[in-house]
């Protein structure tokens, strides 16, 4: 299969990635791990690709209260970090070793994957558990938007045409704080179909978000017991896992997610 | 429109013209007549396309040739050390690593990058490291054989 015809820029400077992001029907083009396989479905069929690859370096850095992700950094990059191997970080490696396979690993990127915003992808739940915030950049300058208000529907964000994400900010937790990763894949494609990141904080206080069972990855409410709050969550199924088969998976993965979050901030405390 | 991409393949400089569409595995196949990399599922599922762009595996089928430019490419042709296999085409010859050999050449590159990272790796790491090739022949195994032991013999090379 081979995609529509399309023109193809790599663009040198920001400035010259949103020119031709004024054109409503340009995309943008990072790894191209989830963008390729649509584009030679010929789902979608944009004008011209805006490959960003040389804006950004990809890799962490510590400012603020934060680590820093470039968006550009791939997952097999991510996995690696220095700034981020602490168990409050723990969920973030754990979802990147788990993504895709090596080849998969070595293109895609963390920004891409965010932006794409598949309802069976593992990362935003992540991200939403660890309070991360999305710092985006367009001809206009740039803004942050917290991750709970950047996931609206399946492959829709709060992304505004123009903009392109730059940097995933995750705040550094204090010390006895644990995050983890748990999901059960669908066995072919390996995206999940029902996954969950927790974060235990050193006061016993918890974070937890799901994904693939919904129209988008969420956070589960602060204050309810989370299975409950799985039970009231709106879900999706299809012939491969219905939705009370979902349901079930859900429960589990939270509680499993959120057994390591805790033995990992009980370790570090 | 045909667009200019320069890249390095095997070791040479080469350029020629693809269209802003055109896949990095059509570029080495059908533009520079490499058909050792193979298309086999076309979806991004299967790892028959498998090439090492800057020394990491990646499938040529889900990368535009343009996307390439100014890369280094190594595909299963420029492997072999003149007259003489790979360690890892030597291990697959070996150890049975291949029936029908179509999706050898993306086995051995992903082993490439694998044993890159991990000189020494484990058959758990080693099946990880798979999870994007598909065989239909050997039930992989006999490929987890190959890879261990091109594993050891790069090892004792280095030493």
């Amino acid at each position: 299969m081979i995609p529509a015809p399309v023109r193809y820029l790599r663009a040198r400077t920001y400035e010259e990635a949103f020119e031709a992001l004024a054109d409503p029907d340009a995309k943008v083009l990072a790894g191209g791990q989830s963008l390729l396989p649509v584009l030679k479905l010929r789902v979608v069929r944009p004008s011209v690709l805006v490959d960003i690859a040389e804006l950004g370096a990809g890799g962490a850095e510590v400012d603020d209260g934060a680590v820093s992700v470039g968006a550009l950094t791939t997952w097999a990059t991510l996995g690696e970090l220095p700034e981020l191997d602490r168990p409050a970080f723990a969920a973030i490696g754990e979802c990147a070793h788990e993504i895709g396979d090596l080849q998969v690993r070595n293109r895609g990127t963390l920004g891409g994957s965010l932006v794409h915003a598949d309802p069976a992808s593992d990362m935003p739940a992540v991200v939403l558990a660890l309070g991360a915030e999305l710092v985006l950049r367009s001809s206009a300058g740039e803004r942050t938007i917290r991750a709970d208000d950047f996931f609206v529907g399946p492959f829709l964000t709060a992304l505004a045409p123009g903009e392109v994400l730059v940097d995933i900010r995750f705040p550094i937790l204090p010390a006895g704080s644990g995050s983890a990763y748990a999901k059960v894949e669908h066995p072919a494609s390996g995206f999940a179909l029902a996954g969950a990141a927790a974060l235990v904080r050193p006061d016993g206080s918890s974070s937890i978000a799901i994904t693939g069972i919904g129209a988008h990855a969420s956070l589960l409410p602060a204050d309810a017991d989370s299975v409950d709050a799985v039970a009231a969550t709106e879900i999706y199924g299809d012939d491969f896992a219905p939705a009370e088969y979902r349901r079930q998976l859900a429960g589990v993965v939270v509680r499993r997610a959120l057994a390591r979050a805790e033995a990992r901030a009980a370790e570090d405390a | 429109m045909p667009e200019p991409v320069e890249v390095v393949v095997n070791g040479e400089p080469r350029s020629l013209e693809v269209e802003g569409r055109t896949l990095l595995v059509h570029a080495l196949r059908d533009g520079l007549g490499l058909t050792g990399t193979h298309v086999g599922c076309d979806t991004s599922q299967c790892g028959a396309c498998t090439v090492l762009v800057g020394g990491r595996a990646v499938k040529s089928c889900t990368m535009l040739a343009l996307q390439a430019s100014g890369s280094e490419v190594t595909t299963i042709e420029g492997l072999a050390r003149g007259d003489g296999l790979h360690p890892l085409q030597q291990a697959f010859v070996e150890h049975h690593g291949l029936q029908c050999g179509f999706c050898t050449p993306g086995m051995i590159l992903t082993a490439v990058d694998l044993l890159s990272q991990e000189p020494d790796p484990d058959d758990g790491t080693i099946r990880r490291a798979l999870r994007g090739n598909y065989c239909r022949c050997t039930g992989y195994q006999t490929v987890i054989d190959s890879i261990r032991a091109a594993g050891a013999m790069l090892r004792s090379e280095a030493k």
